[in-house]
């Protein structure tokens, strides 16, 4: 395999370096290291190294809805957007519930060879939230899921979720929820305040969001397991989980770009691109959010990637499909709203964009591990990005299969130069590289 | 004004030149020949995704009255209940060459699509979306109250001296569903700007979270208000008997206990001042918000609301279709 | 109807026409005219054409009651809005609808006088034609103009004319009364700042 030589660039925005990749390895990182024979060059000058990224909450589509996204066109986004691992959520057609469904995604990731796919398994049959999936048989296949999640619908019957949370103990899993009250969301169209009141669209409040997390973090202290909260985004969220943390519960959150960055005051236009869910919420949820990622009471960032075809969106509001594209645009928005603002630095962007994603969907060990530190010896998943680019969203020239991003237009700065994986570019020069077909074998 | 929308989109005087244009038309339908060749050659489409005979009957007549061309498209039927997308429909539409399209739509926001997605060029008018906005009934309702409470015989329906003004210092109460409500959102947006002082009344169910920041005041206690303001205007919204029985157990216990806490009886008709005149958008649901003695009383210009709906709605094709398209106009 | 009065200023070679006390002499002899012309004016309706012809159509009236005071005024006169009868709504800005006020007995068998204060192009009398139309049936139409500048797009001729004035197209006639204006004058000016405005 080839060696590459990366000059001048700045591991996590330090001091720059170059850095070696070998064999899908970290060779060396250092000041003195010299251009092994056969190395290509890469110019890193003025561009920041981090650990390749992983997403825990990506929608790849396929199978079932392959005219939104494949894991083909999903991974390549991912890749452009600097990602060298994701989570594919498990509302397929057919779901991801069983040991066969997963390893068809896991196999067509593998093919595909854009970034490692780890599948997520659903909680439920069919995500009808009345039977358990197989849960064991799906975490001894090929695809070896840990995270399991009926994202997209919440595990809403108590006994139902702590079954499942006490049952994945067994391997190590972890349940993934998307913490939606159904009986408070009926119909619901955005966040429930003052501009829903103003627009006339049916309110999702943030009750129904934070009244399962309540219910979920106090479960999973029961009966000692793990909960992961899928995309928070609201204020009493934030509260609840760092009091959960605090009395010890093994709960992780996420946030997703989108709610970081933009709020319910963008569907005031009845543009369907700005309806996901949970909805976009409040400023002061905005605002919330970011605190609890800079505090750590939110421990990652995933993208929940949710493509749509343009019909899906082409529509009225109450018509479309809930969802936004965002993996090649996720590192941007978070440099913009926690990196330029001073909030965290670029070691914090690879702790909650890399580090602790790998490690809550524990695939952070092993010969394939991701999430690893930018050390000699570690696999060489590497992302190069130049914080100084600034370049305006057009989803059109995106690689992902669908053009539902709600950031079109915006200006956003930091652009993904090169992604490596195990030493091999998906990405350089900021396009995609299509590995060569003995490599993918 | 390119489309009607929402009554929040017009600025005072925009509001006070629709309401004078239709005291205008007003003043032509009570000739013998009421037809105006003023929109001859211009085609306007009716197109109602949502029943509403009275409401697509009032645009219509407007329209005729105007000399325009009337297509009626009802998604009842046609292609649209079976599948066909709001765009396509839109495309459709332009194909025709619709010179204005005037939209009723269950979605919240549609009307609003249709304006700016770019998939037509002619003006749109709201007919009523979803539980956002009815501009055009809460026109008419303004130029009901313009014309018994600012003419110069108070209390009297009597358009000599409205022309040019607007409804500062008048108070109006409008009572019940507030949360499902279009017309009450239109309703307060145009009567704020018009400068009457709005109280809304309504079971807490009943009102919308995020109510606090609306330009009026809100109050659950109806007798209270009635005794305090003593309004000019007191205006009942329809209550839907299906909000008894929906998720959550229905949003208030019984009919019974609606109308004897919000509904307008002959006790409550007492307790009015002399000039003040009960209105409701219909259609009434008489013995739950409304007694057919309230219904009936000299006071109820319910009557009269819906006549006025076709002048406002001539009032409102005329200053979108006469002028050049895309004018800055009145 | 409506004309810019910073047209004039700007032109700098506005010269006056007619004068306030010539514009009353042509008044007094239109009002005697009408009388003449129909036996009296007992059957006489008077419809002023906004802007300006209004205004003369109440002098007119008043003129008339001079000489037959047993006349009702409240008979007499009125006002027909042509807006939504004109043919070129669509060219410019959507225009305001003015009132239309028809004295208390109708129009029908009337001898209707319409009154407009430039007589041009004669589509503001053909609009006025369509809007007495939807009024009633008048016994006669006849139509009044303190000023006839020419240039008829129609085949419409005045019955009564205060000044007949020839005109270049591109010059521009405008009536100033005191109702309005603040003095009585009829001026016209050249240089071509304005299209023809009919």
């Amino acid at each position: 395999m080839t060696s590459y030589f990366i000059a001048g660039a700045s591991p996590l925005g330090g001091e720059p370096m170059n850095i070696v990749l070998t064999d899908g390895l970290i060779a060396g990182i250092g000041d003195d290291l010299a251009v092994p024979g056969g190395a290509a060059v890469v110019d890193g000058a003025g561009l920041v190294a981090l650990p390749g990224l992983v997403d825990l909450h990506t929608h790849l589509r396929e199978p079932g809805r392959e005219d939104a996204e494949t894991v083909a066109s999903g991974t390549r986004a991912a890749a452009a957007g600097g990602f060298t691992a994701v989570f594919a959520m498990a509302n397929t057609s057919p779901v991801q519930d069983t040991a066969g469904v997963v390893e068809q995604v896991w196999r067509l990731g593998h093919q595909a060879g854009w970034a490692d796919v780890f599948p997520i398994g659903a909680v439920s049959v069919g995500l009808g939230g009345e039977h358990l999936a197989e849960l064991g048989a799906m975490a001894d296949s090929a695809a070896r899921v840990r995270v399991f999640s009926d994202d997209g619908k919440c595990v809403w019957d108590p006994v139902l979720m702590r079954r499942a949370l006490e049952y994945v103990k067994a391997f190590d899993g972890v349940i993934a929820q998307h913490a939606q009250e159904p009986r408070l969301t009926d119909g619901a169209q955005m966040n429930e305040g003052v501009v829903s009141a103003e627009i006339g669209l049916a309110g999702w409040p943030a009750v129904a969001e934070e009244a399962i997390i309540a219910r979920d973090v106090l479960l999973a202290q029961h009966v000692g397991s793990r909960l992961h909260v899928c995309h928070l985004s609201t204020a009493g969220s934030v509260d609840l989980v760092r009091w959960a943390k605090a009395r010890g519960v093994e709960v992780t959150a996420e946030v997703t770009p989108h709610h970081l960055l933009l709020t319910d005051e963008y569907a005031r236009g009845y543009d369907p691109v700005f309806k996901v869910n949970p909805p976009l919420r409040t400023a002061e949820d905005v605002e919330a959010v970011r605190a609890g990622l800079v505090d750590g009471t939110i421990d990652i960032v995933a993208t929940d990637h949710a493509p749509h075809p343009r019909e899906d969106k082409d529509c009225e509001w109450a018509a479309a499909a809930f969802g936004m594209t965002g993996l090649e645009t996720a590192l941007s928005v978070v440099q913009q709203t926690m990196v330029d603002t001073g909030r965290m630095s670029w070691a914090d962007v690879a702790r909650v964009m890399s580090a602790a994603p790998a490690r809550i969907g524990r695939v952070s060990t092993g010969p394939r591990a991701q999430g690893r530190p930018l050390a000699a010896g570690e696999p060489a998943n590497v992302t190069l990005v130049d914080p100084a680019a600034r370049a305006t969203v057009d989803p059109g020239r995106q690689q992902t299969a669908s053009p539902n991003s709600p950031l079109r237009g915006l200006s956003l700065p930091g652009r993904v130069v090169a992604t490596f994986l195990r030493g091999r570019p998906t990405v350089l020069d900021g396009r995609p590289r299509q590995a060569d077909a003995q490599e993918v074998r | 004004m390119k489309h009607l929308l929402s009554t929040a989109d017009l600025s005072r005087s925009e509001a006070v030149t629709i309401l004078d244009t239709a005291a205008q038309m007003a003043a032509t339908q009570e000739r013998a020949v009421k037809k105006l060749p003023t929109l001859r050659g211009r085609t306007v489409v009716n197109l109602f995704f949502e029943d509403s005979t009275r409401t697509r009957i009032s645009f219509e007549t407007a329209a005729k009255r105007l000399s325009a061309d009337v297509i009626n498209f009802s998604a009842k039927g046609s292609s649209v209940s079976k599948g066909e997308s709001l765009k396509d429909t839109a495309l459709t539409l332009k194909a025709m060459g619709a010179d204005a399209v005037i939209i009723r739509h269950q979605a919240s926001g549609a009307p609003h699509t249709l304006a700016h997605a770019g998939w037509l060029d002619a003006p749109v008018i709201n007919a009523g979306d979803g539980t956002h906005q009815h501009p055009t009934q809460a026109l008419l309702d303004a130029y009901t109250m313009r014309r018994h409470l600012k003419g110069e015989v108070r209390g009297a329906a009597d358009s000599k001296g409205v022309i040019g003004r607007d409804l500062s210092g008048l108070s109006v109460v409008l009572v019940g569903d507030v949360l499902h409500s279009r017309v009450a959102r239109a309703n307060v947006a145009l009567l704020h700007t018009l400068g009457a002082q709005v109280t809304l009344v309504a079971p807490p169910t009943l009102l919308p979270v995020g109510v606090d920041v609306w330009p009026c005041a809100v109050s659950y206690d109806l007798d209270a208000v009635l005794r305090e303001h003593q309004p000019d205007a007191l205006m009942m919204l329809r209550v839907q008997r299906e909000r008894m029985s929906s998720a959550g157990g229905g949003f208030f216990p019984s009919p019974l206990e609606y109308s004897r806490l919000y509904g307008l009886d002959q006790r409550r008709l007492d307790m009015l001042p002399g000039h003040a005149i009960v209105m409701h958008p219909g259609p009434m649901n008489r013995g739950l918000e409304i007694s057919a003695q309230a219904a009936d009383s000299p006071r109820s210009v319910i009557v009269e609301q819906v006549a006025n709906g076709v002048a406002v709605r001539m009032a409102v094709l005329y200053l979108l279709l006469a002028g050049t398209s895309g004018t800055e106009g009145a | 109807m409506g004309s810019d009065p910073a047209v004039s200023a700007d032109a700098g070679i506005t010269r006056g026409v007619l004068t306030s006390a010539e514009i009353d002499r042509a008044l007094t002899r239109i009002a005697y005219e009408i009388l003449e012309r129909n036996k009296g004016g007992a059957q006489v309706v008077l419809l002023g054409i906004p802007t300006r012809g209004v205004y003369l159509a109440d002098r007119l009236a008043r003129k008339i009651l001079a000489v037959e005071p047993e006349l009702a005024p409240e008979g007499l006169v009125g006002r027909v809005d042509i807006t939504m009868y004109r043919d070129d709504l669509q060219r410019g800005p959507v225009r305001a609808v003015g009132s239309t006020q028809i004295p208390v007995n109708g129009v029908d068998g009337k001898s209707v006088v319409l009154v407009d204060d430039v007589l041009f192009s004669g589509r503001t009398v053909r609009a006025a034609l369509d809007a007495i139309t939807d009024l009633g049936r008048p016994h006669t139409v006849q139509l009044a103009a303190l000023v006839d500048r020419g240039h008829r797009r129609l085949p419409i001729r005045p019955d009564f004319v205060g000044k007949n004035l020839p005109t270049a197209l591109d010059e521009r006639v405008k009536v100033n009364l005191a109702e309005i204006d603040g003095a009585d004058s009829v001026t016209i000016s050249h240089g071509g700042t304005t299209e023809a405005r009919r």
